[in-house]
């Protein structure tokens, strides 16, 4: 009885260490559902979702503090995504989230620009380079569109630039059904699919 | 005799090949103007080299090649540049791109060209040569040849030489060897010597009788005893790269590795011959041979000048009434062109003027059944139905998952659906979506270490402006008791000093 009682408790003193140091060895640093998150999220790190920055969101999501509804530069696309990740019934935007808008970029008209250095401080990206008194110009690769820097300036000379589509970032549309009306092949699978039937 | 491996599927459409081969290749001539596409290769956009109002020179150069996978592109002839803007472009979005105008002045005067004796040069500098004369893969993939010249891990055992030219109605590689055998022989031979390869094989396909009796007595005239003709059976697609190299070395080439790996590399004869104009004389890729075929008077090979209107080119052909459109490649891989105003790139080797009697509207498509006569005839040995099925349904994951970006849009599997689904433009939709959303997470990605490191810096800057703070109220306290202790005037004013110091750079650099 006594020896049976003394290897259970050993057992359970063993295992506890165990336990507990690879608590301590294998620890994870931060929680991997707010990266996993944050990996959706499109890192525009515009605020419209209330919170100062994609990663603060993704925390809030994670703590469930905050609703998966509330980043318009995401999409709906976004908010699947999200619900996918969180096993969540997918949700549309509310009304009080802030309109989607074309993604664009910031453009600074240098002629107006007085070289105030505001928006430089507002960029989250650190994508407008410029000094005090000189003028001010936006990297347009690492412009992420969110806005922050326009609100600023004060004489108003940012303005935002919709991204026009060019042959880099063309895609090909959805296959739609084919229209009997055009003549024109206007794809090649149906010329294909046609000389198959003119043989 | 050589034995020959197969590849998976393959189809057997009507090759309409005929019609195009009644007559010699005839040179195309000067067109009114010549719109030049700085985009006409994979990789990079070549960088503007001349400005509006430049004379230039038959040959010179227009873009100089930017980053390593780029290449040049020159002027076709002698002229005036009289615009460098955007404009369309043959490619099926309509979308316009950058492109030097040249209005020809007549004379069609040459550079000073410099032939180079490729025996006596090491390859490094005969692959720049080809890079800065704009040698790109004429079959229609344009990717710049100096690339593909460069040797892999494994030494080259076999250099293949693409003459197979599949896809219907396209005869311009049949013509070129036609013509002009020696001179690709020639060019194959340097490649070889490049690559430092093994042995050169030449596949052709057996409709291509005149072709490989031309390519046979050149490269017995030349006596090279590396290089041979070996005939292909005629199905579609084996002329894709993969494909033919399958079936002369039985290597398969899985995705997304190098073929120069596995000791093998394959060229299009144009490129050998393009390759050989380079070298030899010294010609920069400004021309190429095109096949104009469909719904004209009269279908024949032409040498085109790169940045020719098309609709100048089909004038010489003569396009019937009813012509509705153009097609850019065949009827299996073709695209159809925006617009008859757009000009002839590297990547064009036929135009096909499309009518409604020619290629009548499909019927409308009806439901997958899932009867795999896809599966049958795929050259890659996927799974049409499934990736039709993924893509349908926009999960691209899966669909990448069932090797979507192994799919080289043969068509095969489009061509033999009894329920005429549209099944390429599901795969092309899909993989541009994927290129799409990996781009966007690349920007992501960006924005996020620029954001994280954005934070970073206004943590230290406040960090910094703490400590100075703290240092500065020591020093004014340690002033202070110093003041009621009644140390000597001395030290008093070393220590106002050194406030003053401290003091100094923050209120000359005012908060940014």
């Amino acid at each position: 009885m006594l020896t049976a009682l003394l290897v259970m408790s050993f057992i359970a003193l063993l295992l506890g260490a165990v336990l507990g140091f690879s608590a301590l060895k294998f620890r994870v640093e931060g929680n991997p559902l707010v990266d996993k998150i944050d990996a959706i999220l499109p890192q525009t790190q515009c605020g419209q979702c209330s919170f100062p920055g994609c990663k603060p969101y993704a925390m809030a999501i994670a703590a469930g503090e905050a609703d998966i509804n509330r980043c318009p530069p995401g999409g709906e696309e976004g908010i699947r995504k999200l619900a996918d990740l969180l096993g969540m019934e997918f949700k549309p935007f509310g009304e009080d989230t802030a309109a989607q808008k074309p993604k664009s970029v910031a453009f600074i008209d240098e002629n107006t620009c007085i070289g105030c250095t505001l928006c430089i401080q507002a960029c989250p990206v650190d994508a407008i380079s410029g000094a005090a008194k000189q003028m001010h110009t936006v990297v347009a690769a690492e412009c992420t569109g969110c806005e922050l820097c326009v609100a600023p300036c004060p004489v108003d000379c940012i303005i935002m630039i919709p991204l026009k589509e060019t042959i880099s970032t063309w895609k090909f549309q959805y296959p739609a059904p084919p229209d009997p009306a055009s003549g024109l092949a206007s794809s090649s699978d149906k010329i294909t699919a046609m000389s198959g039937h003119s043989q | 005799m050589r034995t020959l491996y197969h590849f998976n599927g393959g189809v057997h459409p009507p090759t309409h090949k005929a019609q195009s081969t009644q007559t010699p290749i005839m040179q195309a001539g000067l067109p009114s103007r010549l719109v030049v596409p700085l985009h006409q290769h994979a990789g990079n956009s070549a960088k503007p080299a001349v400005q509006v109002g430049d004379h230039v020179l038959k040959g010179q150069l227009f873009g100089m090649p930017e980053g390593s996978v780029s290449s040049a592109v020159h002027a076709p002839t002698s002229g005036t540049v009289t615009a460098i803007d955007m404009q369309v472009v043959a490619h099926p979005s309509g979308l316009p791109d950058l492109c030097v105008t040249l209005l020809p002045d007549g004379r069609d005067e040459w550079i000073t060209r410099v032939s180079t004796d490729y025996l006596q040069t090491n390859p490094a500098e005969l692959r720049q040569l080809l890079r800065l004369a704009g040698v790109v893969g004429l079959g229609g993939a344009v990717f710049p040849s100096d690339l593909k010249l460069r040797p892999g891990t494994q030494k080259i055992k076999a250099l293949v030489l693409n003459g197979a030219e599949c896809e219907p109605y396209i005869t311009c590689d049949d013509m070129l060897m036609r013509e002009r055998a020696d001179e690709i022989v020639r060019g194959a031979e340097m490649m070889r010597h490049i690559l430092e390869a093994g042995e050169v094989l030449i596949g052709i396909e057996d409709n291509k009788p005149a072709a490989i009796a031309a390519m046979r007595a050149a490269v017995s005239a030349n006596s090279l005893n590396t290089m041979e003709v070996v005939v292909v059976p005629t199905i579609y697609p084996g002329g894709g790269a993969k494909q033919l190299i399958r079936v002369l070395t039985g290597i398969e080439v899985a995705a997304g590795v190098r073929s120069t790996d596995l000791g093998v590399q394959c060229f299009n004869v144009a490129t050998a011959y393009s390759a050989h104009r380079a070298i030899e004389h010294g010609e920069p890729l400004i021309s190429r041979i095109v096949t104009l075929t469909g719904n004209v008077q009269q279908a024949q090979n032409f040498e085109v000048l790169i940045g020719t209107p098309v609709n100048e080119l089909v004038a010489l052909a003569g396009a019937k009434a009813d012509t509705n459109g153009y097609i850019m490649g065949g009827p299996m891989m073709g695209v159809p062109l925006p617009s008859d105003q757009v000009t002839v790139t590297k990547a064009t080797n036929c135009i096909i003027a499309s009518s409604p009697a020619l290629f009548p509207p499909p019927p409308p498509s009806m439901p997958c059944i899932r009867c795999t006569r896809c599966v049958e005839v795929c050259p890659a040995e996927l799974q049409p139905q499934d990736l039709y099925w993924f893509a349908k349904a926009k999960n691209f994951g899966k669909a990448q998952e069932f090797n979507l970006f192994d799919c080289i849009e043969c068509g095969a599997c489009s061509y033999m659906c009894p329920s005429n689904i549209p099944l390429v433009q599901y795969y092309r939709f899909a993989k541009s979506e994927i290129w799409a959303n990996e781009r966007e997470k690349d920007a992501a990605n960006l924005a996020r270490e620029r954001h994280e490191y954005h934070l970073l810096r206004i943590e230290r800057e406040k960090q910094e402006k703490a400590e100075k703070l703290a240092q500065k109220e020591k020093a004014a306290a340690a002033a202070k008791a110093a003041a009621t202790t009644g140390t000597d005037a001395k030290t008093i004013e070393a220590l106002r000093a050194q406030v003053r110091e401290i003091a100094r750079p923050a209120s000359e650099h005012p908060k940014e």
